[in-house]
């Protein structure tokens, strides 16, 4: 458990490092450390505290976040495939999003477009987890999250087509693929608390989630309440899908693949899978986002499409494996 | 109507177009916002009847005065059947089935390139100019314009580096009509130096290395956008900051039109204010 614990560390540390080396402007690692340690008004200096540094910390951040909401997820539903890029969280958070900048609320208000983004995701996991019901059966789940999706991108859809602006219609695509280009430290600023916060509640489940993995009756036995692990849930997972959307856009995938690569390495343990899928979050998300810096340099290719890639086969395999148990 | 008709003749009779002038075309539709504007400008009272929605909103067109007293079109070929014109006005790159079915129907179509120099804009002119057969109206205009171009760029010592910067992070080259009203108000393109000739989207790293003395930016559009939000960006704000006024590309930059010459004017003071030159 330590060596992993240390392998995931050294890993997420070096693709941060890789992170703020990458970019189209091209200066050596040691002139951008160096820029980004000192105070002067330089060119380099401005490209690496205001535009490499937010995106490293947001990427560290968001990718951890989904990571834990991810594991929280499909420990107490105790359910592989529950994610929240999947079940139409990321979806609805984008909605409440997309409404507070149309709306000006964002504007109005510096906390608007997170707090709305992260009441738009609270409406999603709970609509599914009241729809699917505490044993999660997969269909339940999964049709739930289907219809929570597709409303949710209908509507997000809707809002930015019937926008005076005409370059709204052209965000469809960045609310439901993410990206991490051009943010600023009033981005970190605005979701890094948030998911710190939600983080922080989901991990006060962790003892609760090892219990139910007994099953329901044990835990309550053990003085678990059900209940109780559910609202921390929902209200964690809403405020790290909410305050990542709301400032890079739905990320998919990295919730299903990272806590199912690490479940072996932890003996199935919910509770250590939590920290584990934090740090893989991470590492996955960093990885990503260098990726499409170098791939396409010049074309913000979106994160979403990286993250399909990898995750898809592997949620295919899942279903395969779920349909052969018989379930 | 009577009075104008009477200058026409008077005007008519002494030039040597004379017949050309007399089957001129008198119920012209324009249905492009660059054409509306070019065609206004040159066109005699009541031989332009129509022009487009667009150019009546003063957030694109230059001449949404002057548009307000025309009939709007959409560029729909029915309801442009049905204003009976007998010559159309549209852009090269607008409405394709519009203008054949247009065609089709046997009324006369003239295309417009859109502009991408300022030689292009004098082109324009003199197409619209013998569109509607008022080539003296348009020589008129062509003087005035070549005459302030020349001006603008005989007063230029010293060339500060600029940034044309617009939503979504898009740059325009030396080879648009946004980079040559930049270059005849007096400055450098960064975007030529990031390997941007004709523009694209240039990342905020690139901006921010490349560190021009000015930046100019496009105008916020109403429903905020994410797109927008890159122009409020931390390296944008500090590059705005340097500057004694901020400019705007506007209704001014969008056509090929002698309005370019305004865009060229609030830029041109621009310089004129960093680099301490008297006008």
């Amino acid at each position: 458990m330590k060596r992993l614990f240390a392998t995931l560390v050294a890993l997420t540390a070096l693709l941060f490092f890789g992170s703020l080396v990458t970019g189209p402007a091209g200066f050596t690692p040691i002139e951008s450390i160096k820029a980004l340690l000192s105070s002067d008004q330089s060119p380099i200096t401005m490209v690496m505290q205001e535009i490499r540094l937010p995106r490293a910390i947001l990427g560290l951040a968001i990718g951890a976040g989904l990571g834990i909401a991810g594991a929280a997820m499909q420990g107490y539903l105790r359910n592989p495939l529950a994610d929240p890029g999947l079940i139409g969280v990321s979806a609805s958070a984008a909605l409440g999003a997309v409404l507070a900048i149309q709306t000006g609320f964002a504007a109005a208000w510096a906390l608007g477009l997170p707090i709305s983004a992260l009441s738009g995701a609270a409406a999603g996991v709970l609509i599914v987890m009241l729809l699917s019901g505490p044993q999660g059966s997969t269909l339940t789940l999964i049709l739930a999250g289907i219809a929570v999706s597709a409303l949710a991108g209908a509507l997000t859809t809707l809002v930015l087509n019937l926008s005076p602006n005409p370059f709204a219609a052209n965000e469809i695509v960045f609310w439901t693929m993410g990206s991490l280009a051009d943010r600023s430290m009033t981005h970190v600023w605005l979701a890094v608390p948030f998911i710190a916060v939600g983080a922080l509640i989901i991990a006060s489940t962790a003892r609760g989630l090892d219990a139910l993995t007994l099953g329901e009756d044990a835990a309550a036995a053990m003085g678990v309440r059900p209940a109780r692990i559910r609202l921390a849930l929902i209200l964690g997972t809403a405020a790290i899908v909410g305050a990542g959307t709301a400032v890079a856009g739905s990320i998919g995938f990295i919730g299903l693949v990272v806590p199912h690569i690490l479940r072996r390495f932890v003996q199935a343990r919910p509770s250590a899978l939590l920290w584990a899928s934090g740090l893989g979050g991470a590492a996955m998300l960093l990885a990503a986002d260098i990726a499409v810096r170098i791939i396409l340099p010049s074309k913000d290719l979106k994160l979403g499409v990286l993250t399909a890639l990898v995750g898809s086969p592997l949620f295919l395999h899942l279903i395969y494996r779920t349909k052969r148990q018989g379930l | 109507m009577q009075i104008s008709k009477i200058i026409n003749l008077a005007s008519a009779l002494t030039l040597v177009g004379a017949v050309a002038h007399a089957d001129a075309p008198s119920r012209v539709v324009s249905i492009n916002l660059c054409t509306d504007q070019l065609a206004m400008l040159i066109a005699d009272d009541d031989q332009l009847i129509s022009v487009s929605k667009l150019a009546a909103d003063p957030r694109s067109s230059a001449m949404a005065e002057q548009a307000a007293d025309l009939i709007p079109n959409s560029a729909l070929a029915e309801e442009i059947y049905l204003l009976d014109p007998d010559l159309i006005l549209a852009g090269t790159f607008s409405s394709r089935a519009t203008v054949s079915m247009l065609e089709r129907l046997g009324i006369p179509v003239i295309l417009f390139d859109p502009a991408y120099s300022l030689d292009d804009v004098r082109d324009r002119m003199i197409q619209m100019g013998d569109a509607l057969q008022q080539p003296d109206r348009a020589a008129e205009l062509i003087a005035e314009y070549d005459a302030s171009l020349a001006a603008y760029r005989a007063e230029i010592t010293e060339r500060p580096r600029a940034a044309l910067y617009y939503q979504n992070g898009y740059t325009s080259g030396d080879s648009t009509l946004a980079g040559q009203i930049l270059a005849t108000a007096g400055f450098d393109n960064i975007a030529e130096d990031a390997g941007y000739p004709y523009g694209g989207f240039m990342p905020l790293e690139l901006l921010a290395l490349n560190n021009p003395d000015a930046i100019i930016t496009g105008t916020p559009y109403p429903g905020a956008s994410r797109s927008d939000e890159i122009l409020d960006h931390p390296v944008v704000d500090h590059l705005r900051d340097r500057l004694p006024q901020a400019v705007f590309t506007d209704r001014d930059w969008v056509c090929g039109t002698p309005y370019v010459l305004r865009a060229i004017e609030d830029t041109a003071q621009l310089r004129r204010t960093m680099t301490g030159a008297t006008e």
